[in-house]
């Protein structure tokens, strides 16, 4: 039945229109003052300051490695909470274990500074 | 109207590829080991695709073990291209070359 | 504790990786409480639980055999401990602890002595437990990337160093795409045959109709995976950079316990899960059993650098070791396993001369660094030789016995010409092997300096020195082993 995607089309063509008629319309109306001061860069109406790809210090890449192990240790967990009642006490036992050795990461990784903003 | 698990593979197939091309080709650390994660992905879509037409759960068991797997090898890697970028301070491959035959 | 999820044998069985993962753990809290000076204290514990973990194993051992069960299987048939996998364990467990016994002094020149060190190799050693026991494709990938993170880190633990920067850089990325395209093939055979079980894996494929492409793709993904994993060629372009920029003590390591756990993991999925392909694969071995030996061989000849000639040497011996599996009957599989022993030990010894070398200011892995060995630490030097004859498989050395079975396999199949290239490629290897026995012996030494042998590289050339003669010598024990541990191919 192609007649029940007459609104679809109709929509298509309104989406294309739509930016090409208002930056058309745009163009005719505005003064055109195309002078160097327009083209630059500016940082809610100052003078930049720098590089806008300025280099990030390397504890963000160090904090997103630590969050990035930690946040995917919940993939595990979501398994044992839907299946909590059928695994009685041995998947709680189980994930006990496991959360103990992610302890042991965590408390290496907090004796050993990692977790300090320097 | 359901989509053939054909389509799934294909997929599947296209993005491994894609992952081995980047790795062969591209020069940025960085982005050879984004392909290798396209690679990893594309293993768990054929995964997630098997398992959902064979109606068994060991291919999801699977997915989350590579998902962990990825995790991992993402904080290694990191840490690794972190070490070589402070004594080096290039991200080519090009540039990393002390040891050749 | 017990219920229908987790049996009293399920604990028996992964006790050992329990003991190493607790150990390990140790290590790392403990390590923080040791001084500067007391470092040494974590190559104890961690010995202790090489210890532990091999009481462990004896005790499943004599369980097994009190029992007469040949096999035991826990966790729903995902995890087996048969002959095969002890085998192997015990060979990591001795790999690993003959590598931490000369790593102490080798942290100490290069200044790195952290106990995460120790911790890792016994996290990877948890790996290769589970590379050797798994029989089921989640296990086993579980396993072998345990076991890589592990070593990558292991690789690039001078972080100072510019090489071995490199080293886990290279390692690390061909690893981990090794690993990808495994990860593939492993999600093929899964799609095929609807379990991750190896055996139910084996028994799908054999129903199903012969010529199927995709069949075919799971079969060369896979094999591409494991192959990289053991360094042939034409997947071995990773090993001697890897080996060459890794500190000396990890480079002994890496090409002998994760080697031998690459081997255990490949012949595991060989032989059960791909045998009914054996037809596909053995032609594609053959040629690549061929190229490693050429290329292996053919590489190490015109290395300056002592570390880069080991890791073609090792390349060559993997093309040697992959003979036996296609060989594929039970002398070559025996063969195999006596071969990773033997170079186990051979190996390490030489790494261990090697470590004794390095010094505050010598590295000590350039090929003029050995020169005039001889003069200056005479034992070390005839204690070199001796691996050196074996690695080149020279009798009474134990080399020998290796390259014996492995060659007697390929007459038993009638794989004539394989056996002569093998043997052509004997000759070649005594070549540059003989080159560095021309360095020790023949030149004069370019620096005075003694060698300082510290207890544990003493310990460790001396067990290395008197298994690699005693297999040699006696080697009745050591095939009854071997034989016990041949992995019966599927069907």
């Amino acid at each position: 039945m192609p007649g029940n995607y007459i609104p679809i089309l109709v929509f298509l063509v309104l989406a294309f229109a739509f930016p090409v008629v208002a930056l058309s319309l745009a163009a005719l109306v505005r003064p055109s003052a195309q002078s160097g001061e327009r083209l630059t860069p500016y940082e809610c109406g100052i003078q930049p300051v720098s590089d806008s790809r300025g280099r990030y210090t390397v504890r963000f890449y160090i904090i997103a490695m630590l969050f990035v192990i930690f946040d995917v240790e919940t993939v595990f967990l979501y398994p044992w909470a839907v299946q909590y009642k059928a695994l009685k006490v041995f998947g709680l036992v189980e994930m006990l274990v496991f959360l103990a050795i992610l302890l042991v990461g965590y408390v290496w990784l907090y004796k050993k500074g990692a977790l300090e903003w320097v | 109207m359901t989509v053939p698990i054909s389509w799934y593979l294909i997929l599947s197939a296209v993005l491994f590829v894609m992952g081995v091309a980047g790795f062969l080709f591209k020069r940025n650390i960085i982005t050879i080991f984004m392909s290798i994660e396209l690679m990893l992905n594309a293993v768990n879509l054929s995964f997630v695709a098997f398992s959902y037409v064979l109606r068994q759960l060991s291919g999801q068991v699977f997915v989350f073990f590579v998902m962990v797997v990825a995790a991992a090898e993402a904080a290694v890697g990191l840490a690794i291209i972190i070490v070589v970028f402070r004594n080096r301070e290039s991200l080519n491959v090009d540039d990393i070359e002390l040891m050749k035959f | 504790m017990f219920n229908e999820f987790f049996s009293r044998q399920d604990l028996l069985l992964i006790k050992p990786a329990v003991l190493l993962a607790l150990f390990g753990c140790g290590i790392l809290l403990t390590d923080l409480l040791h001084e500067r000076r007391h470092k040494y204290l974590n190559a104890v514990t961690a010995l202790l639980g090489l210890g532990f973990t091999g009481v462990q194993l004896a005790l499943i051992q004599r369980a097994m055999s009190a029992a007469g069960y040949s096999e035991v299987s826990g966790f729903s048939g995902g995890l087996v401990v048969d002959g095969f996998a002890l085998y192997f364990t015990w060979i990591f467990l001795i790999a690993t602890a003959i590598a931490i016994l000369f790593s102490v002094r080798y942290l100490e020149v290069e200044n790195e002595h952290h106990g995460e060190y120790y911790a890792l190799m016994l996290f990877s050693l948890v790996g290769m437990y589970f590379l050797a026991t798994a029989m089921d494709l989640i296990t086993l990938f579980i396993g072998l990337e345990t076991m890589a993170l592990s070593v990558y880190v292991l690789a690039g633990f001078l972080r100072g160093d510019r090489r071995s920067n490199e080293a886990a850089m290279k390692y690390f990325l061909l690893g981990a795409f090794s690993s990808g395209i495994l990860a593939y093939g492993f999600s093929l055979l899964y799609g095929l045959t609807g379990s991750t079980n190896l055996r139910a894996v084996a028994d799908a494929l054999v129903a199903r109709p012969s010529g199927d492409p995709v069949v075919y793709l799971a079969l060369i993904t896979t094999a591409t995976g494991l192959l990289f994993k053991v360094a042939a060629v034409p997947f071995h372009q990773w090993a001697p950079d890897a080996y060459e920029g890794a500190p000396t003590s990890i480079t002994g390591f890496m090409s002998t316990a994760p080697k031998a756990a690459a081997f255990a993991f490949l012949l595991r999925v060989f032989l059960v899960p791909l045998a009914p392909l054996r037809p596909a694969w053995e032609g594609l071995l053959v040629v690549v059993c061929v190229l490693t030996m050429v290329v292996g061989n053919l590489a190490a000849i015109s290395q300056n650098n002592t570390k880069r000639l080991f890791a073609y040497s090792s390349i060559s011996h993997v093309g040697y070791m992959l003979l036996g599996l296609v060989a594929g009957n039970e002398t070559g599989l025996k063969g195999i396993a006596v071969y990773l022993l033997v170079y186990v030990f051979m190996n390490l010894g030489i790494f261990t001369v090697l470590v004794a070398l390095r010094r505050k200011d010598i590295i000590g892995d350039e090929i003029e660094d050995l020169s005039g060995l001889f003069f200056k630490n005479p034992v070390s030097a005839v204690f070199m030789l001796i691996f050196l004859l074996s690695l080149a498989g020279i009798p009474p050395t134990a080399g020998f016995l290796g390259k014996y079975f492995i060659f007697l396999s390929l007459i038993e199949t009638r794989h004539y010409v394989l056996a002569v290239i093998a043997v052509v490629f004997v000759v070649v290897a005594l070549y540059y092997y003989f080159r560095l026995v021309v360095m020790m012996f023949m030149r004069e030494a370019t620096d005075p300096e003694r060698l300082n042998i510290s207890p544990g590289v003493a310990v460790a050339l001396a067990i290395t020195l008197a298994m690699t003669l005693v297999i040699g010598i006696y080697p009745e024990p050591f095939i009854r082993l071997a034989a016990g541990s041949v992995l019966v191919p599927f069907r």
